[in-house]
């Protein structure tokens, strides 16, 4: 095996993170259903934080607290993604609810949850 | 089944008109001519048919068939970019530094800044509570009012009116009473486990908060379990129960009152300097609790807006109402 393929296999958290994007995007595009399109953006979302949790990863260093006055940066991980993958919690939290209160308001209004009959019932009934 | 004489319905319409099947019209004086399926009929709209040039017939056949054209393109073209994004974000991979090396241009002079000055200029010894709610404070406000926002929005959407309910007659003919009313009969397992679980959620949640400055946590997380358990609690005990100690009124008293006096704070670092570490707040005993100077007050308010909003969340979607 090339070398440069070697590389995907030393970053297994990295590869595992954009294949779980993939899946997302694709549940996105191919379902017609909405609550598994949300299911799809929440899988992108989840990658995201496996992505960067990843990259702040440094081998054999400590969880960024610092303890008995030791404020080497060169004992402690990154702490950076750590915050960036709080507020990507918050704000997909927030996200996710938003869109299943619509959905909800959209099955009540139509009875359905596939995203063409609500399009065509739509059209219908601008018609 | 359908997909597969997409093609020969195409080919047969574009080449000998709609004969094999009947199900579509060209225009008003053709659906008359075919109403009947003689051979006469069928060789008069076959020469009508041959009469109108292929494009115009190409675009008949689109304006009927045009959604479900448009539909397998759409499902070949999703099926194709998904491939691509995934090779490409997988072709992306392999040119990353290793896993786990500290040579990621991602640890650079702010990793060193934050780490080696969190303890000096906020008082907290976790960098990451410093960072996000002293370094970068106003992001963290900015994460508050998403919450806020998205509760804000979620009742606008999903709340029916107590009284519109309580006389039976509801606004939105699909969701019906029941459904909303509906309580299940309580658990013994479930009750006894909750008695079990939920002060002991409210603990951890608790603790959890108020050792955000001197280990993992903080308002978020913390909030997050708090609000698990209140809908633990609702869930065994009943959402009247519930309703007696943590109802509408509760919800946004203490809603309001957290954001507000989170803004406040922030405001507070606006007008001493746009930074806020200097010797305006007095930064306790790195390590102790009473630690990080304005992180523990801003933690116990996100702590408890983010309790009210899981709530809020799960009050609106099962009941359609705090």
């Amino acid at each position: 095996m090339p070398d440069f393929l070697m590389n995907l296999f030393t970053n297994y958290y990295e590869t595992a993170a954009m294949i779980l994007f993939g899946i997302g995007f694709t549940t996105l595009l191919t379902h017609r259903n909405l609550i598994k399109k949300i299911i799809g953006f929440n899988f992108m979302d989840a990658a995201i934080y496996l992505f960067l949790a990843a990259k702040g990863y440094i081998a054999g260093r400590l969880a960024p607290i610092i303890v008995d006055g030791n404020t080497d940066p060169s004992n402690y991980v990154n702490p950076i993604p750590t915050g960036l993958v709080l507020t990507g919690i918050v704000v997909s939290v927030s996200v996710t609810a938003f869109m299943l209160a619509l959905t909800c308001r959209l099955y009540d209004r139509f009875h359905t949850l596939d995203i063409d009959e609500i399009t065509h019932l739509v059209r219908k009934e601008r018609d | 089944m359908r997909n597969k004489r997409f093609f020969s319905r195409l080919s047969d319409f574009v080449e000998y008109g709609s004969f094999r099947e009947e199900e579509y019209t060209l225009s008003p004086s053709h659906k008359a001519n075919i109403d009947t399926d003689t051979p006469e009929n069928r060789w008069l709209t076959s020469v009508q048919h041959s009469e109108r040039s292929a494009p115009v017939r190409l675009m008949d056949w689109l304006k009927l068939r045009g959604f479900e054209v448009f539909n397998n393109l759409y499902r070949i073209a999703s099926v194709i970019i998904c491939i691509t994004l995934i090779a490409v974000l997988l072709s992306v991979v392999v040119f990353l530094p290793p896993f786990g090396s500290d040579d990621n241009p991602a640890v650079n002079e702010v990793v060193e800044r934050y780490v080696s000055k969190t303890v000096e200029e906020t008082g907290a010894t976790n960098s990451v509570a410093g960072m996000i709610s002293a370094y970068r404070g106003f992001d963290t406000l900015g994460e508050a009012h998403v919450l806020f926002v998205a509760a804000c929005s979620v009742i606008v959407l999903l709340r029916v009116d107590p009284s519109e309910r309580r006389r039976g007659r509801l606004v939105d003919p699909g969701m019906t009473g029941e459904d909303l009313d509906f309580e299940p009969n309580s658990d013994l397992i479930l009750r006894k486990a909750a008695k079990l679980l939920v002060p002991l959620s409210f603990i951890l949640g608790l603790y959890v908060i108020l050792n955000g400055t001197t280990s993992p946590g903080g308002g978020f997380s913390g909030g997050a379990l708090m609000g698990a358990g209140l809908i633990l609690c609702s869930v065994a005990f009943g959402f009247g129960r519930t309703q007696r100690f943590f109802g509408d009124g509760m919800y946004h008293l203490v809603k309001t009152v957290c954001l507000a006096s989170y803004a406040l704070m922030m405001a507070y670092f606006i007008f001493m300097g746009a930074n806020g570490f200097d010797d305006h707040v007095w930064l306790g005993v790195p390590g102790s609790i009473i630690s990080g100077g304005l992180i523990l007050p801003i933690n116990i308010a996100v702590g408890l807006e983010v309790a009210c909003t899981m709530y809020c969340f799960y009050a609106l979607f099962r009941k359609g109402g705090l």
